[in-house]
C-alpha cells in the first residue's frame, strides 16, 4: 500500500505540492489528474522517492520511502516515466533487463531467473517481436511500452505511472491501460497513474484524486469527482458530462461553443 | 557471446604486437623475434640459449620495456577515462581533460617551477608531482563549484570545468610570461609529452591508474544505467549521486596520473572509445576494457610512429595522435555512418 501523508514538496521557494494526502491499496488503480502544472508529475517523483519533501511522508507499506536505500525503493515501486530521450543504442531486451538491476549486483550480472522475467514482461507489453531491436529506431509508443515492460521486469508491488498514453495511438492506450487494470486485478498491485485525458481516468481508475495548483481539489470515485460542476471549476471550459454507453463510467465532453477565456492556470512543473 | 570475445582476442593480438614493434624499434634495431626471446628468457624459470649481443638485453629490460610500459599505462589511463567521462556525461565530446586535468596540470608544473622546487624536494620527480597535485585540486574546485546541495548536475559540472580550465590556462600563459627559460621547459616538457626513463615512473603512476581503472572496469552497469539519466537511474535502484561521484574521482585520478608523467597527449581519450563504440557497441560493460586495450594499442602505436618519422628526432607523441589517429577515426565513422551507434 502506497500512502501519501500532508506531502508538500518545493521547487526552490515555489510550493509545488501542499499538504497532499491520499492512499493507493493493493488491487486498485487510482488515476491522478488536474490541469497542466498542478503538479501530478511533481507527485509521481516525489512518490518515486527522487524528490525530497518539504513537509510531511511517503509510506510504502507503513515504512516511510526515506529511509530506504534506492534498491530498496525500487523493489518495492516501479516508475513508468515520459519516454524521452532514451539511450537509442540499447535494444528493446537490454533496456527491459536493466529493470531487474535492484536484484542486480554491482557487475550487473543477469541470471536465467532475470532474463525469464524479461521476457515475461515483454510478452506482456507485446514487445517480444521486437526484443533485439534498438530503442532509438522505435516509435514513440513502443518506447512508452518498453518503458512499461522495464517497471514491470522490477516485480514490484507498487506501479507508478507519469502519463502512460501519451504518445500511444487509441490501441496501444487500450493496451497499456487493460495492462495496469490486469495488474491490479489478477496481481493485486496498486497503481498510480498520472493521466491527462479524463475519459480514460473516467473508465480505468477506481479513484480519481484532482490535483490543482498543488492541492487535492477533489478525492473520490470517477463519478464523484468528474462532475460538470467540478470540471468546469477548474478547466475553466464549459463541459458536459454523460454515462458512458456501455460501463456507465463519466464522459466529458467539451462544449466546444463558447470556451470562456482561460486564466488563473499556473506552469508550477520545472 | 563469441563476437565479444573475438573482440578481446583482436584487441589483445592488437596490443602484444604493437608492443613488441615498440621495444623492438629504436636508435639500435633489435628484430621483433629477438625481442620477444630476450622477453621470454627475463621470466623467471625460463632460459633460453643466449645467442643475442649483451646489449641488447640492457638497452630492453632498461630504456625499451620501461618507456613502453608507461606508455601502454598512459594510453590505458586515457582510454579508459576517456570512456567513463563520455558515458558519465552522456556526452560524446567528453575527453579526460574535460574537467580540468590538463589545465590543472599545467598549472600545478608551471607554479611548482616558478616556486623554484624541482631542484630540492622531489629531485626529477617535482614537474610530475606538481603537476598531478595540480590535476587533483582542479578536479576537485570543479566538483565543488558545480554542486548545488546534495546533486551534480550534469551541465553545470561541464560549465564549471570548462571556466575553471580557461582560468587555469590564462593563469598559466601569465607566469610563463615573465618566465625563465626554465619554466618555459616545464611546459614544453608537459605539451611534448617527452617521457622520463627507467622503471621510477613507472611504478609511480602504476597503484593510481591500476585503482582508477580498477574502480571503472567493474562499473560498467552502472554507466549503462546512468544512460537514463540520474532520475531514472535512482528509481531502478541505483544510488546515483554517489556512483557519480566515485566514477569522476576514479576517471580523474586515472588521467591526472597519466598526465603528471606523460605530459598532455590529446585524442585518444576521445577517440579509442568512440572506435570501440563503433566497433563493439555501446555496452559500457565491454565497452570501458574495450577502451582501455585501443587505448594503450593506438598510444604505443603513435608513440612509435613519433621516434621514427624523423629519427633520431622525436616528435612529440601528441603530434601523432592526431595526424594518424584522425583518419583512422574518420575512416571507421563513414563506415558506420548508417548506425544509431552512440
Amino acid at each position: 500500500m502506497l500512502e501519501i501523508n500532508s506531502l508538500s514538496v518545493a521547487y526552490g521557494r515555489q510550493l509545488a505540492l501542499e499538504d497532499v494526502s491520499f492512499s493507493v491499496r493493493q488491487g486498485e488503480v487510482v488515476a491522478l489528474i488536474g490541469p497542466n502544472g498542478a503538479g501530478k508529475s511533481t507527485l509521481i517523483r516525489a512518490a518515486s522517492g527522487v524528490l525530497p519533501a518539504l513537509r510531511g511522508n511517503v509510506r510504502v507499506d507503513g515504512v516511510e520511502l526515506k529511509l530506504l536505500s534506492p534498491a530498496e525503493r525500487a523493489r518495492r515501486l516501479a516508475v513508468v516515466p515520459q519516454a524521452r530521450n532514451l539511450p537509442p543504442a540499447f535494444t528493446v531486451f537490454e533496456t527491459v533487463l536493466l529493470g531487474r538491476t535492484p536484484y542486480l549486483g554491482w557487475m550487473g550480472q543477469a541470471s536465467e531467473t532475470d532474463r525469464k522475467c524479461v521476457w515475461r514482461a515483454l510478452q506482456h507489453t507485446q514487445l517480444s517481436a521486437l526484443a533485439e531491436r534498438r530503442v532509438g529506431e522505435l516509435s514513440g509508443g513502443e518506447q512508452q511500452r518498453v518503458l512499461m515492460a522495464r517497471a514491470l521486469a522490477q516485480e514490484t508491488p507498487i506501479l507508478l505511472l507519469d502519463e502512460p498514453t501519451t504518445h500511444l495511438d487509441l490501441q496501444f492506450q487500450a493496451e497499456v491501460l487493460n495492462l495496469a487494470r490486469s495488474l491490479a486485478n489478477n496481481h493485486h498491485k496498486a497503481v498510480l497513474m498520472a493521466l491527462h485525458d479524463l475519459n480514460l481516468a473516467g473508465l480505468y481508475a477506481d479513484r480519481v484524486v484532482m490535483l490543482v495548483h498543488g492541492r487535492t481539489q477533489f478525492v473520490g470515485a470517477p463519478h464523484e469527482v468528474l462532475t460538470e460542476h467540478n470540471l468546469t471549476a477548474v478547466y475553466k471550459v464549459p463541459v458536459h458530462v454523460m454515462p458512458h454507453p456501455e460501463y456507465g463510467s463519466p464522459l466529458i465532453l467539451p462544449d466546444g461553443r463558447s470556451p470562456e477565456p482561460v486564466e488563473g492556470r499556473g506552469e508550477a512543473q520545472p | 557471446m563469441i563476437l565479444v570475445r573475438r573482440a578481446y582476442l583482436i584487441n589483445i593480438a592488437i596490443l602484444l604486437t604493437a608492443l613488441t614493434l615498440s621495444v623492438a624499434a629504436g636508435p639500435v634495431y633489435i628484430p621483433p623475434g629477438t625481442a620477444l626471446r630476450i622477453l621470454l628468457d627475463g621470466l623467471p624459470g625460463i632460459a633460453l640459449p643466449v645467442n643475442w649481443p649483451e646489449t641488447f638485453s640492457a638497452i630492453l629490460f632498461k630504456i625499451r620495456l620501461p618507456h613502453a610500459a608507461l606508455v601502454a599505462l598512459t594510453g590505458a589511463a586515457l582510454g579508459g577515462s576517456g570512456a567513463a567521462y563520455q558515458g558519465l556525461f552522456r556526452n560524446p565530446l567528453a575527453d579526460p581533460y574535460l574537467i580540468g586535468v590538463a589545465s590543472g596540470a599545467g598549472l600545478g608544473a608551471v607554479l611548482a617551477m616558478a616556486a623554484g622546487l624541482p631542484s630540492s624536494l622531489l629531485g626529477m620527480y617535482a614537474v610530475p608531482a606538481a603537476a598531478f597535485l595540480g590535476a587533483a585540486l582542479t578536479v576537485l574546485l570543479v566538483y565543488s563549484l558545480a554542486k548545488v546541495g546534495s546533486s551534480l548536475p550534469t551541465t553545470t559540472l561541464i560549465l564549471a570545468g570548462v571556466a575553471v580550465s580557461s582560468f587555469a590556462t590564462s593563469l598559466t600563459s601569465l607566469l610563463m610570461l615573465r618566465s625563465n627559460e626554465e619554466l618555459r621547459r616545464a611546459l614544453g616538457w608537459l605539451l611534448g609529452g617527452s617521457i622520463l626513463g627507467g622503471w621510477e615512473p613507472v611504478m609511480a603512476v602504476l597503484p593510481y591508474i591500476a585503482v582508477g581503472l580498477g574502480a571503472l572496469l567493474v562499473s560498467g552497469h552502472a554507466l549503462n544505467v546512468l544512460q537514463f539519466g540520474e532520475e531514472q537511474a535512482e528509481q531502478l535502484g541505483l544510488p546515483a549521486e554517489r556512483v557519480k561521484a566515485l566514477l569522476i574521482l576514479a576517471a580523474s585520478l586515472t588521467a591526472a596520473a597519466a598526465v603528471a608523467f606523460s605530459g598532455i597527449i590529446g585524442f585518444v581519450g576521445l577517440i579509442a572509445p568512440h572506435a570501440a563504440r563503433l566497433l563493439w557497441g555501446h555496452d559500457y560493460r565491454r565497452l570501458l576494457p574495450l577502451s582501455i586495450l585501443g587505448g594503450c594499442s593506438a598510444l604505443l602505436l603513435a608513440d612509435l610512429l613519433a621516434r621514427l618519422l624523423l629519427a633520431p628526432q622525436a616528435l612529440p607523441v601528441g603530434i601523432v595522435t592526431a595526424l594518424a589517429g584522425a583518419p583512422f577515426f574518420l575512416w571507421l565513422l563513414r563506415r558506420a555512418k548508417n548506425q544509431a551507434y552512440w
